[in-house]
């Protein structure tokens, strides 16, 4: 049911609970394809737990969210609903990009071989093949020449290039960023946008959570604003930004612009 | 009379009475202890030094060698399997891994080595099939638990149990987020474990297993109670033949000494070698540091030592 009409991500009144605390309340999001999508709002408010039940990192426990069309962690066969095996949450979750808060690579492996490893190990790409789209890769993120460098010898702007290497080497159709510049030092936050916009001037569909606003007015066709565990206003991020429908949406703002 | 400028004035070292005072007190009881064994007619250091290479004890050392590396092999190997398993999300394997752990840290090896030994007493067959129909294989376990088959049973299987809970440390000790990482590209949960985990967990698991080697290489001496001729076993059978029980136990003493230096030479490259991507620079090795200090004392600073 794959088409160019269905959307990336679509979800529907998703609802998640840690223990006694809801977490999310609800969620109604439609994210088109090549369309940025950036989720602003303070903490606690649900945006990163929302962003890692696409990828399924957590499950969703209430209410239904589809990638290309697909549901999320399940099997729809009649009106029963199947969970999935690891072996096929794996084999989707390789087709989603993950970038981290805190970059987590790998720190045994050089910059390279963090590259590699998905493509090698998981799709079966051979070594040399898989290295030199891992050098391309390297080059593109303006890491050229830094192969055999280990994580802790790069600053966190570099290793947080190198982890969205990473996640492109699998060739995904769906990039997803978890507050990617929020452990970074101000001066090093330039350099990983600049990588984010190139990847959303190429046209990849991307979710991302961001503190960065100018970066959502900048490169967002679609900002979102959530607190408490619902959608709170989402919109064009100009209309959103200039103009805030909410409260709660102005108040946030102001503290952050 | 004119002040020297500050820089001209000479610089007194504060003085260290009290390392004098201990290195005569160390002297003069280390000048002691020497006298003592050397006026000792009963230590007999010529018995010891004609027995220290004597073709018994040199093939004993090979055997407790033999029988450390082999048990440490199955423990470390049993170790990991347990521990993945304990952490597995499978409640059945987990709880398996559990009750082996607590069986084998909860009876004492000693113990251990003996029922082994002396398992082929009450069972007579020991077969190969399926459960409760036919046998492919079958064989009398005196063939498979000899003497050293006992040893290394008793030995490894208990090891194990320490060797995962060792393991299982290293594997918790690993940020959550590698795990995350991994799945994040599509890997499974033994994938990440061989691939991402283990290899980041040895760094913590190394060094409670260098210790748990060097145990094990003493801990070989229980199986003379079962009569395999390992080192303390064949020490004690030359001394009763002989009447020289101390010279002997000094002999075995050296050798041990001697193993359990070779171990800590191979823990310091074992932990550099899993160190790498974690430091920014890994420690020098000793080489590397008599190196630096004669190449240093060439230099102008002269304070290479």
């Amino acid at each position: 049911m794959t088409s160019a009409a269905t959307p990336m991500v679509q979800a529907v009144g998703v609802h998640k609970r840690f223990g006694p605390l809801e977490v999310l309340k609800g969620i109604d999001l439609t994210v088109g394809r090549g369309e940025v999508m950036c989720i602003i709002g303070p903490s606690g408010s649900g945006k990163s737990t929302f962003l890692r039940c696409i990828n399924h990192l957590e499950n969703v426990d209430a209410g239904q969210l589809f990638v290309d069309g697909e549901l999320v962690g399940y099997e729809r066969r009649g009106d029963k609903l199947y969970e999935l095996r690891e072996k096929e949450v794996a084999r989707k979750r390789a087709e989603i990009g993950m970038v981290f808060q805190r970059f987590n690579l790998f720190p045994h492996l050089t910059a390279l071989d963090n590259v590699v490893e998905g493509p090698v190990r998981v799709k079966g790409t051979p070594r040399h093949q898989a290295n030199d789209a891992g050098a391309r890769l390297l080059a593109r993120v303006g890491l050229e020449g830094r192969e055999k460098t280990y994580p802790r010898q790069l600053s966190g702007g570099q290793q947080q290039r190198v982890a969205i290497a990473r996640a492109l080497a699998m060739e995904p159709k769906l990039m997803l960023f978890d507050e990617p510049t929020s452990a970074l030092d101000p001066e090093l936050v330039g350099e990983v946008l600049d990588v984010m916009r190139d990847l959303a001037q190429s046209g990849m569909t991307m979710v991302v959570v961001t503190h960065e606003i100018g970066f959502a007015r900048e490169v967002g066709d679609a900002l979102v604003f959530m607190d408490d565990g619902i959608v709170v206003e989402a919109g064009a991020p100009r209309d959103v930004i200039a103009n805030p429908q909410h409260e709660r949406t102005r108040g946030f703002l102001s503290k952050v612009l | 009379m004119s002040t020297p400028a500050p820089d001209e004035l000479p610089v007194v070292p504060v003085r260290h009475p009290g390392r004098w005072v201990a290195a005569v007190v160390v002297l003069v009881l280390l000048a002691m202890f020497v006298h003592w064994s050397v006026a000792t007619k009963g230590l007999h250091w010529d018995v010891v030094r004609h027995y220290l290479f004597s073709s018994s004890i040199l093939q004993a050392t090979r055997r407790t060698i033999v029988l450390t590396f082999l048990a440490m092999l199955i423990g470390a190997v049993l170790g990991v399997v347990l521990a993945v398993m304990r952490l597995s999300p499978n409640p059945i394997v987990a709880g398996v891994a559990w009750l082996y752990i607590w069986f084998f840290r909860g009876t004492p090896v000693f113990v251990q080595l003996l029922f082994w030994f002396n398992l082929p007493a009450v069972m007579t067959s020991l077969s190969l099939g399926v459960p409760f129909g036919p046998s492919w294989f079958h064989t009398d376990p005196k063939t498979i638990i000899t003497q050293f088959g006992a040893a290394l049973l008793g030995l490894g299987l208990n090891e194990g149990a320490y060797m995962a809970e060792i393991a299982r440390a290293g594997i918790i000790s690993v940020d959550e987020g590698q795990t995350e990482a991994a799945q994040a590209l599509g890997m499974t949960r033994l994938l990440t474990m061989r691939r991402i985990v283990l290899p980041q967990a040895m760094r913590v698991i190394i060094p409670p297993t260098g210790n748990e080697t060097i145990s094990m290489l003493k801990t070989t001496s229980l199986v003379s109670v079962i009569g395999y001729a390992e080192l303390t076993f064949t020490a004690q059978i030359i001394g009763a033949r002989t009447f020289q029980v101390i010279p002997l136990l000094l002999t075995i003493s050296l050798w041990y000494l001697a193993m359990t230096s070779v171990l800590y030479v191979g823990q310091f490259y074992l932990e550099r070698y899993f160190a790498r991507g974690s430091a920014r620079a890994l420690p020098p090795t000793p080489i590397q540091r008599i190196r630096m200090m004669t190449v240093a004392g060439r230099d102008a600073s002269g304070r290479g030592l």
